[in-house]
């Protein structure tokens, strides 16, 4: 099995003055399905361009299956990259563009249009080689893309925000389909967006970025359940943000005296803090229940809105806003009004607090 | 509403004469005998004009010129201009505006200064370099016209690339392309029309240019500059006749074309949108852009051979008795008259009656289609004088 890993080693970009991508510095595993999750601007398709070979960084390296990719243009790269626009070829026919890395290798007629044949029972549209590519649905346009990135036999598949052209049904259903197309060929991929939903159930591992930084790598879980910085915390899923001043630390858990009252809760990424010192506890709409025997407080009922399985709720404490999920108790539950008073509770564990910084909303 | 649509018409009538009338008068002038282009008074239908056209070798030498001239700057002209569109897509904005400007400076400047500046410059370089060669009525017209000719190219090939997807060639890199072989294959089939339509442009230009080619050409002449000389001379119905054929090309080429889109968007639009005239083989095979363009020609070819078949000699001599004797009972009536104010003046001591009638006979030895008809009022002796002159002649 080749090696099929990147390794960023601290790559800086810069347009000017303009830090696109400020030392990012990880790896990314062999075989492994790798997301940049952030907002629109924030460096993600800078990154993407600068592994594919599109442009060099300003600082740092780029090491792909362990070479130094220094000085190699995208044509001598093991990597294909699926463009945000797709960029298939119009006037080229379906069978064309997926053989067009054939074609340029200089494939005869017969095995290009094997390949492309193969390519085409893969996923799963046999038979439409002929067509034109104007003549495909948004989600055959993708799945020929991706064909024909990956009759490049690349080690690396880079995608950039390959979906978000598709409407949300055929979205969903070419999430699991990437998934398995990634499984069956064993090829990493590198795969960029700011739909947090998608990062989450696709990837074994996210990139949260923000403003050119990278926040924070983790499986899905633990960037949700343990964010280690206010921006994930606030990027990635709902979340209560509470803001407040430490009253103590004692070893993984601190007390945080707030607006609502003063809460104990999970110190984010193993910090120490001093008494005094700034502080956000950041706690999930779910970990807000009436039955927590720990840190609870009274809130009034503002306005639900009723979804089915969840019931969102909203609800006001000294001047803060919160949010509140609740499992539909159906018929047997007793109703809730407006201007109800509840009384909710969270355990420490299940809440954060992180050092105060910028949130996603100001991203 | 009626006399809404009474004005409508009565406008697109009047609209329509003012655009097609000239061309429809010159196209009948080239069928009539007469050898000044004229509608009335018909005289004879023939279609020797042609073949004067086609036997006047100034004329004919010059479109050889012209057409070896046109490809010439098509060859170079086309590819400068791509070069330029390309450079100035790549090129950052400040620096883009600028080269933008010089690119297309040569449109704005006058022909004539390109003319001679083209001549004095080369003048200096064959002069210099000791190459006679290069100062050549040829390379000159060539060189000079490519100054403005590929900017127009340029401009061409710009309104093309601006709605290239800079995507494609990336994604063509990105898929194990050379630069070379993204070009060739992605960005070069994308400008193909417009490689088309800037050859045809740059063709036109080349061919219609006067200001320019009348210095550079030299001793040598183009079809527009021999054209222009043969007008300054007079005008005969041989360029109605040249005009016939330009017209005919042209409409030969727009139909072609037309039934070339036609069968495009009906065959883009899918089998739903095409009409029955798709549906029978037959006329399929009818409506086929080539079989168009075969029956086309074929007419023409059977209409150009009829034509030259055609004989008017017997009419045209016929006109020409007629007219002669017109003339000869013209000339008399005028020497009757003079002879009659002779009369009168022989009483008055000093005759200024020298040219009386001199010039009358000269009518008799050219066609005159319509004699100047002479002032039986006026008392003058030169009132009939000039009668039987033949208008201009365009003999060189
Ligand atoms: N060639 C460039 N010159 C100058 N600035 C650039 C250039 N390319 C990108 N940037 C800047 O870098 C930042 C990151 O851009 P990038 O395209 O990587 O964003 P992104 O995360 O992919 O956003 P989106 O989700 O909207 O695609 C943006 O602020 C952008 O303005
Ligand atoms: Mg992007």
């Amino acid at each position: 099995m080749p090696d099929r890993s990147v390794l960023l080693d601290h790559v800086s970009i810069r347009f000017g003055n303009f830090t696109a991508v400020d030392n990012a510095n990880l790896k990314i595993n062999s075989g492994e399905f790798f997301s940049f999750l952030g907002p629109s601007g924030c460096g993600k398709t800078t990154m993407l361009r600068c592994i594919s070979g599109f442009s060099e960084p300003t600082e740092g390296r780029v090491l792909i299956g362990g070479k130094d990719m220094a000085g190699v243009g995208p044509n001598k790269r093991p990597t294909a990259l699926i463009f945000q626009h797709l960029a298939l070829f119009p006037l080229m026919t379906v069978a064309e563009n997926i053989a067009f890395p054939l074609e340029v290798r200089g494939a005869s007629k017969k095995e290009r249009r094997k390949k492309a044949d193969e390519l085409l029972d893969m996923i799963a549209l046999p038979g439409i080689g002929d067509k034109k590519v104007s003549e495909l649905s948004g989600g055959q346009k993708q799945r020929v893309a991706i064909a024909r990135a990956l009759a490049v036999e690349p080690d690396i598949l880079l995608l950039d925000e390959p979906l978000s052209a598709l409407d949300l049904k055929l979205r969903q259903h070419m999430r699991t389909e990437l998934r398995a197309i990634q499984k069956q060929v064993g090829v990493t991929f590198i795969y960029i967006t700011h739909d947090q939903g998608e990062a989450l159930t696709m990837s074994d591992r996210v990139a949260v970025m923000s403003r050119g930084v990278i926040e924070q790598v983790g499986e899905p879980d633990l960037i949700y359940n343990r964010p280690r910085s206010a921006f994930v915390a606030s990027f990635v899923g709902e979340n209560n943000g509470l803001q407040g001043v430490i009253k103590g630390q004692s070893g993984e858990v601190a007390a945080l005296e707030t607006p609502m009252g003063t809460f104990e809760a999970r110190v984010g990424g193993g910090r120490k803090y001093k008494p005094g010192e700034e502080a956000i506890l950041f706690v999930r709409p779910e970990q807000l229940t009436p039955g927590a025997s720990t840190n609870r407080f009274e809130a009034t009922l503002t306005r639900q809105e009723f979804e089915g399985a969840t019931n969102h709720v909203f609800a006001r404490s000294a001047d803060t806003e919160l949010r509140i999920s609740m499992v539909n108790a159906g018929l047997a539950g007793s109703p809730l009004g407006q201007g109800e008073n509840l009384s909710l509770g969270f355990a420490p564990m299940n809440a954060t607090i992180l050092p105060v910084g910028h949130m996603a909303s100001e991203a | 509403m009626t006399r809404n649509t009474l004005f409508g018409g009565a406008y697109a009538i009047a609209f329509f004469t003012f655009l097609f009338g000239p061309l429809v008068i010159m196209v009948i002038t080239a069928f009539n005998s007469s050898r000044f282009p004229r509608v009335v008074p018909w005289e004879c239908f023939t279609t020797g004009w042609f073949g004067e056209l086609l036997g006047n070798a100034r004329l004919m030498d010059g479109l050889l010129n012209s057409v070896i001239i046109g490809l010439g700057v098509v060859a170079l002209a086309v590819p400068i201009g791509l070069a330029g569109a390309l450079a100035l897509s790549e090129l950052p904005a400040r620096l883009r505006a600028m080269l933008y400007t010089v690119l297309i400076l040569p449109i704005l400047i006058p022909g004539v200064v390109l003319g001679i500046s083209t001549i004095v410059l080369w003048g200096q370089i064959s002069r210099g370099l000791g190459v006679g060669a290069l100062y050549n009525g040829f390379f000159l017209t060539i060189v000079g016209q490519i100054t403005f000719v590929s900017a127009y190219a340029m401009l061409v090939f710009i309104a093309r690339l601006q709605r290239f997807d800079a995507t494609q060639t990336e994604a063509a890199l990105d898929l194990g392309a050379t630069p070379g072989q993204a070009f060739r294959k992605i960005l070069l089939p994308f400008m193909a029309p417009a490689i088309g339509s800037a050859a045809f442009i740059t063709l036109l230009a080349s061919f219609e240019n006067y200001n320019t080619t009348v210095f550079t050409v030299l001793s040598e002449s183009t079809f527009t500059t021999a054209l222009a000389s043969k007008v300054r001379h007079g005008t005969d119905p041989s360029l109605s006749a040249l005009a016939v054929i330009i017209i005919t090309i042209t409409l030969v080429g727009a139909l072609t074309n037309e039934a070339y889109q036609r069968r495009k968007a009906a065959q883009a639009g899918g089998p739903s949108a095409r009409s029955p005239l798709y549906a029978n083989p037959i006329t399929q095979a009818l409506t086929h852009p080539g079989v168009v363009f075969a029956i086309l020609v074929t007419v023409i070819a059977g209409l150009s051979y009829a034509g030259s078949r055609h004989d008017s000699s017997v009419c045209e001599a016929a006109v020409l008795q007629d007219k002669m004797a017109r003339q000869e009972a013209l000339r008399a009536a005028q020497q009757e008259k003079i002879e009659a104010q002779q009369a009168q003046e022989n009483t008055l001591p000093k005759s200024n009656s020298a040219f009386g009638g001199a010039f009358g006979g000269l009518g008799g030895s050219t066609p005159a289609p319509e004699p100047v008809a002479p002032k039986p009022a006026s008392p003058s002796a030169f009132g009939g004088a000039f009668g039987g002159i033949a208008p201009p002649q365009s003999d060189d």
